[in-house]
């Protein structure tokens, strides 16, 4: 366990700060994102859907190459950065959230989309009927109501956050203490044949998948019959 | 395009709803209970959406009570419409109580004009109010979604076939319930159904409609007497009247109750002389005499002319008439055999004399109240455990101390 540096600690907290705003950021965006391909009739919601799902497919080298290129002091991002002072979000933990989230996206709309749509238009209209404006049914019928699509999207956002590597490679550019996650240190012992703590690692990060999936299940499951 | 005139409901809608075309035009008066009725998918619930707000035809006009919801610049969306909205399909929220269902709606300052405490006692919702809508019987949940309603303060209650998803014992259970909301609340009703047996009971005008169009419009009596609409020449004919209440005969326990041409004496409990009462008088429950008889049973025997004759099969014929010396007075119909008919002599314009073998009077103002044993199968379609739930909920019901007869129409025969 000595060879486990403080630098380790410092990463895992890293990792989980990551996931966390990512997290957070996934659902502020993907909720209202997924509600419009859900209800809107436009021809615009496959397009958006096409550009939202192509990360799923993508390697997320090519995707983290886009990004460098968009956010890199050249880029386009970059730029519109300097403008406060900032020269560039690349290899910045900023950098790292607008990747994992861009990375994840598909992730999580997908789940919440497809709950409003199994919804349909009947809850609401019941809400319009009893006098509740758009945005009040959304808040008080439409999100309790998807409640397991936001939290099955939820855990689908972290846990591929805590597991993403590509683009931590190549946005983040693996800084110790600034960029660098669990998946890059990982990656480092393997390079480095440390076999006995890239184990330990590896094991570490599959009791913590194991354990975040299983609370929230429960947490779900005890909640609903709570509601019942 | 329109004013609206004050004290109506006037509904235009045409154009299509999903390629259903529809072109419904009627004007009821903003007071009472005006019925829908028509056989499944003849668009009646277009209509009730479109009062609501849920759809939205271009060329449409609806205005209640002298405001317009919508014309051709107009349109105001549902939120902004003060209607309750009760359908079919179950439609409580599932991650509400009954209690937070109830008051979805209700708006926050407290003094209203529907109150809460009112509300549970007429539609008796008391002892449901902590539970989750998962753990109601059908006829439960129809009564919260009404409840929820009547909390949202509307001036307009629209019901769209809030029994059709019931089975008939639920229907009977959550029927009186019904009844009484137009005699307790001061606000106009739309109700929308298939059934004629329930629109009789309680309805003072009917709408008719068929593929998309009104067929007939005007008061309920009018429209059952009426020898050019279907309703009079159907196997079920029957009429329904308000007659006020003029007596009661102690001695015998009869009631009595006064029509336009006519004096009827029901065996009935007492009632407030004044008090107007729904009659039911089924065609096949009365008879005709071409001379008074002289003895017999029957005590509701009056002077009626014979205003039409409507073949029914080959064997039977209902006939219209008007009470009253001259066929001055109130419609009812009559059914007898084309045998009688012919060896009676029977024509339009004979005067005759109707027995009415059979009164039922329905929803008195006062429904009758009476406790049911708790060993009473209730109706239930959505229980999913059966006997442990039933056995909490009749005990529920006993605790409430009261629960409506499952025959709140109370039938006499007088004979």
């Amino acid at each position: 366990m000595d060879s486990f540096s403080p630098e380790i600690w410092q990463s895992l907290g890293l990792t989980i700060e990551l996931a966390s705003v990512t997290t957070v950021i996934l659902l502020i965006v993907g909720t209202p994102l997924a509600w419009w391909l859900a209800r809107s009739k436009s021809l615009w919601t496959e397009a958006v859907a096409t550009m939202i799902a192509l990360p799923l497919v993508l390697p997320p080298t090519v995707l983290s190459f886009y990004l460098l290129v968009l956010l890199g002091p050249n880029g386009p991002v970059g730029l519109l950065a300097s403008l406060w002072g900032g020269r560039t979000l690349a290899f910045t933990f900023a950098g790292l959230v607008v990747g994992s989230v861009l990375s994840a996206l598909p992730l999580v709309v997908q789940p919440i989309r497809n709950t409003f749509a199994a919804m349909g238009d009947r809850p609401l209209e019941i809400a319009a009927t009893l006098r509740a404006s758009p945005l009040y049914a959304f808040f008080t019928v439409a999100l309790p109501l998807a409640r397991p699509g936001l939290l099955t999207a939820a855990v689908l956002g972290f846990a591929h956050t805590i597991g993403t590597f590509g683009v931590v490679l190549m946005i983040g550019g693996n800084i110790p203490g600034r960029t660098k996650v669990l998946s890059a240190f990982l990656f480092d012992f393997v390079q480095e044949s440390r076999w006995r703590e890239a184990s330990w690692l590896a094991g570490a990060m599959l009791m913590f998948a194991v354990a975040v999936v299983l609370a929230l299940t429960l947490i779900d499951k005890y909640s609903r019959r709570r509601s019942t | 395009m329109r004013t609206a005139t004050p004290g109506r409901i006037e509904i235009a809608l045409s154009g299509s709803i999903a390629s259903f075309p529809l072109d419904t035009r009627f004007s009821v008066p903003a007071k009472g209970v005006a019925a829908i009725f028509g056989p499944p998918g003849c668009g009646k619930t277009a209509v009730a959406r479109c009062i609501a707000g849920l759809e939205r035809l271009p060329a449409g006009f609806c205005a209640i009570d002298g405001e317009v919801w919508q014309d051709k610049t107009t349109f105001r969306p549902p939120h902004l419409r003060p209607i309750g909205y009760v359908s079919q399909e179950a439609s409580l929220f599932p991650h509400l109580s009954v209690r937070r269902n109830l008051l979805y709606g209700a708006p926050k300052p407290k003094p209203t004009p529907i109150a809460f405490d009112e509300v549970l006692e007429l539609l008796d919702l008391a002892p449901l109010l902590d539970r989750s809508p998962s753990h109601l019987s059908g006829g439960e949940r129809q009564r919260v979604a009404m409840g929820r309603a009547l909390l949202s303060q509307p001036r307009l209650l629209v019901m769209d076939e809030p029994l059709g998803a019931l089975d008939s014992c639920a229907k009977r259970e959550i029927l009186p319930f019904v009844e009484r909301l137009p005699e307790k609340l001061a606000l106009p009703m739309i109700y929308i159904g298939h059934d004629m047996a329930e629109i009789e009971r309680f309805a003072d005008h009917l709408v008719m409609m068929e593929r998309g169009m009104v067929t007939a419009a005007g008061p309920l009596h009018v429209l059952q007497t009426d020898p050019a609409l279907p309703l009079a020449a159907s196997r079920e004919a029957a009429i329904s009247l308000d007659a006020v209440v003029s007596g009661y005969d102690g001695r015998y326990g009869l009631l009595i109750l006064r029509l336009k041409g006519a004096r009827l004496l029901v065996p009935a409990p007492p009632l407030a002389p004044g008090v107007h009462q729904r009659l039911r008088i089924a065609a096949y429950d009365v008879s005709v005499a071409r001379e008074a008889p002289r003895a017999g049973s029957i005590l509701n025997v009056f002077p009626a002319r014979i205003r039409a004759c409507l073949p029914l099969g080959a064997a039977e014929i209902t006939l219209v008439l008007a009470l009253g010396t001259g066929g001055s007075g109130t419609e009812i119909l009559a059914r007898i055999t084309r045998f009688s008919f012919d060896s009676l002599g029977l024509k339009d314009g004979v005067d005759v004399f109707a027995q009415l073998k059979h009164v039922s009077l329905l929803s008195a103002s006062e429904p009758p109240l009476q406790t049911i044993p708790a060993s009473t199968p209730t109706a239930d379609p959505g229980d999913r455990q059966a006997t442990p739930r039933r056995e909490t909920r009749s005990s529920a019901r006993e605790a409430s101390g009261i629960f409506l007869s499952l025959h709140s129409c109370r039938a006499t025969h007088v004979t």
